[in-house]
């Protein structure tokens, strides 16, 4: 078979692409409320925004080589941004009812819908409402870029281990924050957030967040994306080639806080109430895990792991809190005993797949083609019996550990 | 012209350098050679701007680099690689030579300089898409020395380029550094391997303990008794 030339390969892409968000609206539409089908898009929901979270995670810990732990605290900016700034005003006195309706007195998608809807109707209120969500979207990933400059400064002159305990003691401080009964007319203390405007179309979280991907995979295949690689691979020789490296880990930093609001603020949305309860280390660590399977270093692992992470947690394993798993039920499937499968699951990636799905290769045309090229080929083998075994190239022996 | 005057520099609590002087003219290869911890790789990070200097100056074309940042060093046309070679590992031969012009701008520059580095090893050619890491020792070191040239420098410093290489290979790099030179790159080079630097090495200095002991032609030092005796092991 003849190689893929560039152009096939990114039109490849594109139409699988666009052929995925087709199927996707045309599922949302045809399945009923009521089928248990309807997982499918609560994991692609989810799924796309924590691969989001787990990219910029990846960009900071697998491409920069900074160990940070601060993901959630980062998440919980965004998610606050995004809600205390979308409640509708009827709704705040019933939303901040300890707090006298709150100190924000207007929500922006409002004022945006009501503006654009007197010009042009029902349409105008929808449009005002998605460019209000989208602009504060930006606005949460804007905050929390800007929190995260400022903890970078003393935080990111710190290496390893010293730097993940920091960034991990940041943002339980954020929570705190968020928490803290004096800020309750913004933050609503630990009450919820309730009541915003939230999509309405699962295609909403998966185009946004796959915006923001690429925009990432941009950013590491640039010039800066070297330099950060770089830095990972050796500081000393680094800096010897005269890359910065105080402002190199500076911005690499806050682009993967910048995304990692983004993210909260779709969260927000996702979930369509917000408290700070959730945003604790265990998220962080959720997402560091999904980063390790997918492979260190790998934005298609991350994605991959993602997706699998969500669909293995919401939807795959339910049946093991509930007593009936895969036909068999038995007493000891209940509430909890998921979260054991699901450690026992980890434990067995940790020790055979070190590297994780991905390692630290992408996804591509070529790999994926060769992948079943070779799987053919191997079925044909074993029809003859005893053919070599260690004639296996390096590159089949990657993708069997991928699969 | 690189020229050193009265160089201190304190490591912690120790006086790594007590008073360099040193000077590099243009168009020469000049090698610094001595024990371990005589402060040779320290001279040359002080140039680079890698540690804090505490006296002297250093002068760079009329220009004083004492104390400016490692990037504008670098922009001025000096680099440094590093001793033990520190290649980028995961990242690919060409990958490496690209974090090598990263201050540049000057997009047929970079290749033209590229194209310069592939013709002084051709082996780096074959390897354009292996990554660093699963190089051999004498590759990585000729990566080192290519990703050096990447920054289009007017001095390149080498500190240890013969560290841990086979004889043979050894040899083959001395001679590219003198191919180096010839391009009209001044070299200032660290050995341990005494006798390799002198023989190609237009002038040198003799370093102990943060001080410079003796200087003169490479070929004159070679045949110096002390210089025998202390580090040629005749």
């Amino acid at each position: 078979m003849t190689e893929l030339t560039k152009r096939t390969k990114s039109i490849l892409s594109v139409a699988v692409c666009v052929a995925f968000l087709a199927a996707v609206y045309i599922g949302d539409m045809v399945v009923p409320p009521t089928s248990g089908m309807r997982m499918l898009f609560t994991v692609l929901e989810k799924g796309s925004i924590y691969a989001l979270v787990a990219v910029s995670m990846n960009l900071l810990n697998g491409f920069t080589g900074l160990f940070s732990l601060g993901q959630a605290g980062f998440m919980l900016i965004g998610a606050y941004t995004y809600a205390i700034f979308s409640i509708p005003t009827a709704m705040k006195d019933s939303v901040y009812q300890y707090f006298d309706g709150g100190l924000i007195k207007f929500s922006i998608t409002e004022i945006l819908g009501n503006a654009l809807g007197g010009v042009l109707g029902d349409f105008g209120v929808m449009l005002g409402e998605h460019i209000g969500m989208i602009f504060l979207m930006l606005c949460a990933g804007l905050l929390t870029a800007g929190v995260a400059a400022l903890i970078g400064l003393p935080v990111l002159r710190l290496k390893s281990d010293y730097l993940a305990i920091a960034t991990l003691g940041f943002a339980e401080i954020l929570r705190a924050f968020f928490q803290w009964k004096a800020a309750g007319p913004i933050t609503n203390s630990s009450n919820l957030l309730r009541s915003y405007t939230t999509y309405d179309t699962p295609l909403f979280p998966l185009i946004s967040a796959g915006i923001c991907v690429a925009f990432i995979v941009l950013l590491i295949n640039s010039s800066y994306g070297r330099a950060f690689k770089a830095i990972r691979d050796d500081e000393i020789a680094a800096e010897a080639m005269g890359v910065n490296l105080f402002k190199h880990k500076q911005m690499s930093f806050i682009v993967s806080s910048f995304f990692a609001g983004f993210g909260g603020a779709l969260l927000a949305m996702f979930q369509s109430s917000v408290a700070s309860t959730p945003f604790t280390s265990n998220m962080t660590y959720e997402i560091l895990l999904i980063v390790v399977i997918g492979g260190i270093g790998s934005v298609t692992g991350s994605i991959l792991g993602a997706y699998l992470f969500v669909a293995c947690s919401e939807w795959w394993l339910r049946g093991l809190d509930s007593g009936t798993f895969l036909g068999i039920s038995a007493a000891f499937m209940r509430p909890g005993f998921r979260k054991v499968v699901f450690a026992v699951i980890i434990m067995c990636i940790v020790l055979f797949y070190s590297r994780g799905i991905m390692g630290n290769k992408e996804f591509s045309w070529d790999g994926f083609l060769g992948f079943f090229r070779k799987r053919d080929r191997k079925n044909r083998k074993t029809g003859k019996k005893k053919t070599s075994a260690k004639k296996h190239n390096k590159d089949t022996d990657i993708e069997e550990e991928a699969r | 012209m690189l020229s050193i005057k009265g160089l201190h520099v304190f490591y912690g609590g120790i006086h790594a350098l007590r008073g360099i002087d040193l000077e590099v003219p243009d168009g020469q290869i000049i090698s610094l050679i001595g024990a371990n911890g005589a402060g040779k790789s320290t001279t040359l990070k002080s140039i680079m701007g890698l540690v804090p200097k505490a006296e002297g100056t250093i002068m760079w074309n009329d220009k004083n680099i004492t104390n400016v940042y490692t990037k504008e060093v670098v922009r001025s046309g000096i680099v440094l690689c590093p001793e033990g070679r520190r290649v980028f590992p995961d990242l690919t031969v060409e990958e490496n030579l690209r974090i090598g012009a990263y201050l540049r701008n000057d997009k047929e520059g970079i290749q033209k300089d590229k194209d310069w580095v592939y013709d002084l090893f051709p082996r780096m050619k074959e390897r354009e898409w292996q990554l660093a890491g699963t190089l051999s020792g004498g590759e990585q070191q000729m990566l080192a020395v290519g990703r050096a040239l990447m920054s289009k420098p007017k001095l390149l410093m080498l500190d240890e380029p013969s560290l841990g290489l086979a004889p043979l290979v050894i040899k083959d790099i001395f001679a590219i550094i003198k191919e180096i030179k010839e391009a009209g790159v001044n070299v200032l080079l660290i050995e341990q391997n005494a006798k390799a630097a002198l023989e190609i090495s237009d002038y040198a200095y003799v370093m102990e303990t943060g001080t410079i002991t003796m200087s003169g032609v490479g070929k004159e030092l070679l045949n110096d008794e002390r210089v025998k005796k202390a580090y040629l092991g005749e």
